[in-house]
């Protein structure tokens, strides 16, 4: 029972999972409460009913309301937004067993999107139009979410977004629990070229628009903020497995770091290659803001030893809190279950749309959007955010050194960022 | 003179570069050859059959890990070995479960092989889980050597390149020196007579394909050294897969060699003076039209249907 392929509750669904392995179930519904017990208010159901607290006609009864999970189960992102799938349902269990929200257990409709865009617009019709879900967690891609984003507006709908992304987006009915660009990248380049004395830069990234949105932001601020050069900006297909190319002229030009960008498969390549090509943590610095626990399953510890990755959350984050949300997360997914910058993100979105709801003392969308600005939420696993009003969270970014068991010791976090998602000046 | 031996190890280093994704195109393209190339099956889910390769490196790699934790140094060598033997296995159930009912109908194939490879990959998903895995490679394996300073030849690419030389040499002894490959031959060249001398052709079928598909295996089992294993990594390698295949002349096996070769070279000197994506879409535009000028490939045999 120590790999993934003999996991018994991997890709199960829920019902099946209880079957499965019902003690481990309830052991870590136990043990998942506790940090919450606290928190949990007396039921304020009776006190609240359901024509008072849902006046549009959404799928709420006196017991129980009714959300969506929409991400991709299969197909090529499955890879990605499995952990999110995860998250979101370890927080919503803990939700419920702590009380649930104005005494209303929460019910998940989960959709899959299957990878495909199309398909993610359809199922999010479905659960805004057909189910009346109060709310839905759900997206990993920016695609993905483009894709939805008419629906829920027309719809007038509610999605919190985990995955950190390029930016230059901001709806009333979206909540981005990831950071944007300039929260992630800014910060990581003043700590490298503060910390390593690094003057020149090599982007590298995958083609398409998070990449190239993202370098387009470090390329701006190391020009004009940094003072430091860009000696090169590469992209590659998605997919591209050979970067014997591209590491031999970052061998010519010898930059004092590599900024990358890579993701999926190009990745695992890509570090692989870096290795083997005797480029390693110990000779170059690398940053990247694609690499998380997640990747590194694939991509392997010893590949990606001593380089360094800019992320706003590392599983080895050392808080009370993080310890019992990674406790609670292996104790329900299994002990060699990791936990990414994304994961974490997404573990946010349950809780902060019970704050919100709590605060507004309804489920009605536009008195939770109305009540969501200035929410914090104190003891969060990253640490301390704050929902702003343009609908991204205020964080703290931090800088986590690659180890070679897979996870990151982290050796910088930064002041709390304000989210900027139309950054002058980086355009 | 720093700046010219500075010079000389990037040419030395860009030249094995090219070498090494020539390999990786032979190696995968190999497999595909056959079955294409041979028997004309267009076979979508030929990258599936290198993922189980990957995945049997990954299965292997942990149960060494646990069990025989001192023979983790050359497990790999075994690894391929098994791989072979799977993907060999699994490639002749599917020959006999699917692809012999479609010989006369090569677009059902088409539509078949990528149902089956939609199929298996999320069989690896449901087996495997969804995240990517990374099979724990020898050390010896992951480094470069360094004959002189700011020169480092990667030794996974050494290992795919001699994997590849011996596959290579085996496939073309056994096609062109063996009692077997005169009937793999003689049933592409004209089935019906084949038959009638008393080749047993459908038998010859069943072994050619299973043959691709245990090529595709060992393909599978070398590439976990440079790049990923997960249930979709075998289709990354689908495109340029085919491309080799049928820019190579598809009943030609030195076809497939010299269009490994040139595509390989051709890609990755470009990759080296302009951006990566630009190197693709000027490489496959090149191969684009020389397929219209040459629609039968670099190397044509003649055969009769």
């Amino acid at each position: 029972m120590t790999h993934s392929f003999d996991d018994d509750t991997r890709d199960v669904p829920p019902a099946e999972q209880a079957m499965v392995s019902p003690t481990r179930r309830k052991i870590s519904l136990g043990l998942a409460t506790l940090p919450f017990m606290l928190m949990s208010r007396p039921s304020l159901g009776a006190t609240l009913p359901t024509a008072k607290v849902n006046t549009t006609g959404l799928a709420i009864t006196d017991t129980t309301v009714t959300v969506g999970q929409l991400h991709s189960a299969t197909g090529t992102m499955a890879i990605s937004e499995t952990g999110s799938i995860r998250a979101e349902r370890l927080a919503i269990d803990q939700i419920n067993a702590s009380g649930g929200i104005l005494g209303r257990q929460i019910k998940i409709i989960q959709e899959d999107g299957a990878s495909d865009w199309p398909t993610f617009a359809e199922k999010a019709k479905k659960l805004l139009e057909n189910d009346h879900v109060a709310t839905v967690f759900g997206c990993w891609t920016s695609a993905s979410r483009k894709a939805v984003l008419p629906v829920f507006e027309k719809d007038n709908g509610l999605l919190y977004y985990p995955t950190f992304y390029e930016g230059l987006e901001q709806s009333k009915n979206v909540f981005y629990t990831g950071q944007e660009a300039t929260q992630q990248v800014l910060a990581g380049l003043n700590w490298v070229a503060k910390e390593k004395k690094a003057k020149t830069f090599y982007l590298v990234g995958s083609d398409y628009i998070w990449p190239r949105t993202s370098n387009k932001i470090a390329r701006k601020h190391i020009e004009n903020v940094l003072k430091g050069e860009v000696v090169g900006e590469e992209y590659y297909p998605l997919g591209n497995t050979q970067f014997g190319s591209l590491i031999n002229k970052i061998k010519l030009k010898k930059p004092d770091v590599i900024f990358a960008d890579v993701v999926g498969g190009s990745n695992v390549a890509f570090y692989k290659q870096l290795k083997a090509a005797g480029v390693t943590g110990d000779k170059q610095t690398l940053l990247t803001i694609s690499v998380t626990e997640d990747e590194l399953l694939g991509i392997g510890g010893e590949n990606f030893e001593g380089f360094y990755s800019c992320m706003k959350y590392f599983q080895s984050l050392d808080n009370e809190a993080n310890q019992k949300f990674v406790a609670a997360f292996k104790a329900k997914y299994g002990a060699d279950a990791v936990i990414g910058d994304v994961t974490q993100a997404a573990y946010l979105g349950p809780w902060l749309w019970k704050m919100a709801v709590e605060k507004a003392q309804s489920f009605d969308v536009d008195k939770v959007v109305a009540a969501s600005p200035g929410i914090e939420f104190k003891d969060a696993p990253e640490g301390y955010v704050k929902i702003h009003p343009n609908h991204h969270l205020w964080s703290n970014t931090l800088v986590g050194e690659g180890q070679k068991d897979g996870q990151f010791k982290v050796v910088y976090k930064s002041e709390l960022i304000e989210p900027n998602p139309f950054p002058k000046g980086y355009q | 003179m720093a700046w010219f031996s500075q010079f000389g190890t990037i040419v030395v280093m860009q030249g094995f570069n090219g070498l090494s994704v020539f390999s990786v195109l032979l190696l995968m393209a190999l497999g595909l050859a056959i079955i294409f190339g041979q028997m004309g099956v267009i076979n979508m889910a030929h990258g599936e059959f290198l993922t189980i390769g990957a995945y049997t490196t990954y299965v292997l790699s942990v149960l060494t890990q646990k069990y025989v934790p001192g023979l983790q140094p050359v497990y790999f060598f075994v690894a391929i070995l098994v791989s072979f033997a799977i993907a060999f296995g699994i490639g002749y159930l599917v020959e006999w479960l699917l692809i012999r009912h479609l010989y006369r109908r090569p677009l059902d194939t088409l539509l078949a092989t990528w149902g089956l490879s939609l199929a298996m990959q999320q069989t690896f998903r449901s087996v495997f889980g969804s995240e990517e895995v990374s099979p724990e490679l020898p050390n010896w394996l992951m480094g470069s050597l360094e004959p002189m300073p700011g020169l480092d030849i990667p030794i996974n690419g050494l290992m795919v390149m001699v994997v590849t030389v011996v596959l290579t040499g085996t496939l073309l002894l056994f096609l062109y020196k063996s009692q077997w490959g005169v009937k793999v031959r003689a049933t592409t060249q004209n089935r019906v007579m084949a038959g009638a001398i008393g080749i047993n052709t459908s038998k010859v079928d069943r072994l050619t394909f299973a043959l691709g598909c245990g090529i595709a295996g060992i393909a599978g089992a070398a590439f976990t050294t440079i790049g990923s294993t997960g249930p979709t990594s075998g289709s990354l390698y689908i495109v340029d897969t085919f491309l080799t295949v049928v820019f190579g002349g598809a009943q030609s096996l030195f076809g497939t060699i010299a269009s490994a070769f040139s595509i390989a070279e051709v890609g990755s000197t470009m990759e080296f003076f302009l951006s990566g994506s630009m190197a693709k879409v000027l490489t496959l535009s090149a191969v684009i039209v020389i397929l219209m000028i040459r629609p039968q490939g670099l190397f044509a045999v003649k055969v009769r249907r």
